[in-house]
């Protein structure tokens, strides 16, 4: 056994399992830096609503959803047919990108009110 | 009330799982009752301290700072899954659970538990910080009344506890031989899960997006949404439209996972064997 391979398994067992994943992770970054800034939709949320409530994108194609949220108490945007969720405090704003769609309908709705608080995602 | 309960329970599920699957993979160990409790409440601490500053941490995170934080939790505590894993192969589980009993090497001993405690404080930290900042925005509402917010806050609570005591006497059912192996394995596909949701969040973040585009949809044989689909993603990182870079993760995991627990297995009986070999002919 060469003397690199040993000493690799010396080290303690967490920072060799961080080590294999930061590697992988660092791999994927690389690529993904060279990925350019998809075009946004812009997306607010007013009294639990959504305006727009359907938003209309390309297929196929990334998209970001640039959200803000002019109501007081925070919201989850959560959609299990586009795999996003998350959290935008009140008054606050975050950003979500989606991933390329085949052409159809996805809806999402903020979890916290979810009584009103509903839209879809229409990709052609 | 009853939103309250369901919303609460939905979260909490998550982080019961794998309370029930801490437990029972540390089953036998002095102290762990401790070490798991401590999980809990550090996460609750957590999840309130999050919610409390949410707003602060939202401005200093503009855009997608939140994807990066959930990421890195994930991966947190998918390395400290495997670290036990790797441990646990490396110490020998009857050994470990000798010098537990023994009390000798008491540090050495609990690391392994320690780990499984983070975990069970990032799962807490995570599901917690939704669940309450979920209820606080219904209170500030006024909508429903501070009492039955509260209440169905404790019913989603105590069906999530239900859950883990019930995974928790399901797995004890194992009969004891079979017990660490398969409590191994599910450690390991917990690790595997969470690197797969960790993917997901960093391409919500846009910081990875490559290999992006859904492999396929079962979503007519089982919707991640539903009860069960949400017990499947938890326990074995079930998604119904993974992508590329999701599998990617989750084979990663699993590979890197066993491969390194055999290797160490494997380096640690040849240690023995020398070890038995030198005071036989010494």
């Amino acid at each position: 056994m060469s003397k690199t391979l040993l000493s690799f398994r010396e080290l303690p067992r967490g920072l060799q399992s961080a080590a294999l994943l930061s590697v992988c992770l660092a791999a994927f970054a690389a690529f993904a830096a060279w990925a350019e800034d998809p075009p946004g939709v812009e997306l607010r949320i007013e009294n639990h609503r959504f305006t727009p409530a359907e938003i209309v994108v390309p297929a196929h194609q990334p998209v970001v959803i640039h959200i803000k949220n002019l109501d007081a108490t925070a919201e989850e945007f959560d959609s299990s047919a586009l795999k996003v969720e998350k959290v935008i405090a009140g008054h606050g704003e975050g950003s979500v990108h989606l991933r390329p769609l085949a052409p159809g309908r996805y809806p999402f709705k903020g979890e916290y009110h979810e009584a009103t608080a509903q839209g879809v995602v229409v990709a052609k | 009330m009853l939103g309250a309960a369901v919303i609460t329970f939905r979260e909490v599920i998550e982080a019961g799982l794998i309370v029930g699957i801490v437990l029972a993979a540390s089953h036998g160990v002095v102290g762990r009752g401790r070490v798991v409790s401590a999980g809990i409440a550090l996460g609750v601490l957590g999840a309130a301290l999050l919610a409390a500053f949410a707003d602060q941490l939202n401005a200093a995170f503009v855009g997608s700072g939140q994807e990066l934080f959930q990421a890195a939790i994930l991966l947190a505590a998918v390395v400290m899954l495997a670290w036990h894993n790797i441990w646990m192969a490396s110490h020998g589980r009857a050994m470990a659970r000798e010098m537990r009993a023994l009390g000798t090497d008491v540090s050495e001993g609990r690391r392994p538990v320690r780990m499984l405690g983070m975990v069970v404080g990032i799962a807490v930290l995570r599901e917690g910080s939704e669940v309450v900042l979920f209820l606080y925005g219904i209170a500030a509402a006024g909508g429903v009344s501070g009492l039955g917010i509260l209440g169905g806050g404790v019913i989603g609570l105590a069906g999530g506890v239900l859950v883990a005591a019930l995974m928790y006497r399901g797995l004890l059912a194992i009969p004891a031989g079979r017990l660490f192996a398969v409590t191994g394995w599910l450690i390991t596909l917990l690790a595997a899960g969470m690197a797969s949701q960790a993917v997901v969040f960093l391409q919500q973040g846009g910081y990875a997006a490559i290999l992006a585009e859904p492999l396929w949809d079962t979503r007519w044989l089982l919707a991640e949404d539903s009860i069960l689909g949400r017990l499947a993603h938890t326990l074995v990182g079930y998604t119904d439209q993974p992508d590329g870079l999701q599998l990617l993760a989750y084979g990663a995991t699993i590979l890197a996972i066993t491969m390194l627990a055999r290797t160490v297995r494997a380096s640690h009986q040849r240690a023995q064997a020398r070890l038995a070999a030198e005071s036989r002919f010494g």
